[in-house]
């Protein structure tokens, strides 16, 4: 039973008061104080597998980059290829340092020609912030804005999430957000930006809006969940859906002392588009090969749940630590993700997982744990 | 709102423990168990271990974090709950009965003495 850290020096979401109406369980996440769940981690976690969940985003952060030179210089900051996005199309894409490390994990919308938003983790706002103002010069024709402060967001999640759409949204003239993709729509309220995009695997949205109006946005469409027997959630349910997916979390499976080729995210470098930064450590490091790669396993006799941190041993000597680690609520089963030497990363290699000084058997496997049925 | 029963004594870590049997079974309190949410896994002690008043003796694991379980008195353990290994959320949905954790024969009456009654508990969960 642990207290609340520092409670002083957290951040707070413009939904605060309504998740303490609705008896949430609130923790220090990514600098800020969140909702880890209201009625249970396994409830909500299973609301969003088979039916609709919505969780308070607002921690994330945004920013808007626009100008004739925002393609040219985006395309230089991230690993993917922006010049491939129409105006109303966004990607999933990486930042890294020169040595090929990732600092941060985002996704990059083309909201017009020469108009960009990016929605980048709560923890890293500021650090990414400030590596994006570093790579600008006067040259560019770039202007860039921070809305995170200024910007709710919130995430609907779940196979009836096209359902609760179509109440919420009746009146509008929006259309379901097809996966990746955006549409930004000028209100009295201010600007709304709502993404065909998710961190849970399930058909969805992503729905950012000014802080003032979070509170309306997030009753009407919780009345529109429940309606459905959905489940407004927390960030506790939002973790183990993400893990049984395979996707990786920032901090814990992405690190500026490993790249995207490790974690696994090859598919969003471009490695053809142009230089862009880390790109010469990348292609080197293709040349050398990889020293080990985030892989998937999962327990494969009854275990306590695997946690980060907890040693991984591969013929009998520790060869890693996990990154990500929980009990699958969807499978029952112990899963994780950990760096493995390359030998030991494809599927079907036993290994052992070290729990309170006892080792259990555990085997690495693909990506996804969990084939939802959006897949 | 906490279910706390007036015939048990509480540790200040939340087991309860059943004053006038013995062997008697120790599980944790209704608001502990409110508290952990979602018990996934527990890892049972060993039966036939003597174990110390206040002695760490076994583990209950939620999907966000392992719990340390005490002993509330002194006392070998004599029986472990086998059903919690196929279903462990019976501590969440009946944790005074069929979600008991372990049963100890005490050796030390006094120490029940130092245990809170079910007043004291209340006031402690606040």
């Amino acid at each position: 039973m642990r207290a609340v850290s520092d409670p002083e020096n957290l951040q707070r979401s413009p939904l605060h008061a309504v998740h303490l109406e609705l008896g949430a369980r609130m923790v220090p996440f990514a600098g800020w104080e969140m909702p880890v769940q209201y009625k249970g981690i396994v409830d909500e976690h299973k609301a969003v597998r088979e039916r609709v969940g919505l969780f308070d985003i607002s921690h994330m952060g945004q920013f808007l980059v626009s100008g004739h030179g925002a393609e040219a210089f985006l395309n230089r900051a991230l690993t993917n290829n922006v010049a491939k996005l129409a105006p109303g199309e966004g990607q999933y894409t990486i930042m890294l340092n020169a040595g090929g490390g990732v600092i941060d994990d985002l996704i990059a919308y083309r909201t017009s020609e020469r108009e960009f938003f990016l929605v980048v983790n709560a923890s890293m706002i500021r650090e990414d912030w400030d590596h994006l103002q570093k790579l600008l010069t006067d040259d560019d024709d770039v202007q860039m804005a921070d809305a995170s402060a200024l910007t709710g967001g919130l995430a609907l999640q779940g196979p009836l999430s096209r359902a609760v759409f179509k109440d919420v949204f009746s009146e509008g003239g929006a259309v379901f957000p097809e996966r990746n993709t955006i549409q930004v729509a000028g209100t009295s309220e201010g600007i709304l930006w709502l993404c065909g995009t998710g961190y849970t695997g399930e058909e969805g949205f992503e729905l950012f809006m000014p802080a003032s109006c979070a509170e309306e946005w997030f009753r009407k469409i919780a009345d529109a969940v429940k309606a459905h027997g959905g489940m407004v959630c927390g960030l506790g349910a939002r973790d183990t859906l993400r893990l049984e997916m395979g996707y990786p979390l920032n901090g814990n499976d992405l690190s500026p002392q490993r790249s995207p080729l490790q974690a696994g995210l090859a598919f969003f470098v471009d490695l053809d588009k142009g230089d862009f930064i880390g790109r010469d450590a990348l292609v080197k490091q293709k040349a050398d090969g990889l020293p080990d790669k985030l892989t998937a396993f999962r327990m494969t006799a009854a275990a306590p749940p695997p946690r980060p941190h907890y040693a991984v041993f591969y013929q009998g000597a520790q060869v890693a630590e996990i990154a990500s680690g929980t009990m699958s609520p969807s499978l029952g089963q112990g899963i994780g993700m950990a760096y493995l030497p390359l030998e030991a990363s494809k599927p079907g290699i036993q290994i052992e997982i070290e729990i309170r000084g006892k080792h259990f058997p555990a085997e690495t496997c693909k990506k996804p744990f969990y084939r939802t049925t959006n897949a | 709102m906490s279910n706390i029963p007036g015939n048990l004594r509480y540790r200040d870590s939340h087991e309860w423990i059943n004053p006038t049997d013995s062997p008697t079974k120790v599980g944790i309190s209704d608001h502990a168990q409110h508290e952990l949410t979602d018990v996934v896994f527990v890892d049972l002690p060993k039966v036939g271990a003597r174990v110390s008043a206040g002695d760490q003796v076994c583990v209950i694991e939620s999907v966000k974090a392992a719990s340390d379980i005490y002993a509330p008195v002194s006392g070998e353990i004599t029986a472990v709950n086998d059903a919690l290994t196929n279903d462990p959320s019976l501590i969440n949905t009946d944790p005074y009965f069929a979600g008991w954790i372990y049963e100890i024969k005490p050796t030390n009456p006094a120490d029940f003495d130092a245990l809170m009654t079910p007043e004291a508990y209340t006031a402690h969960i606040g």
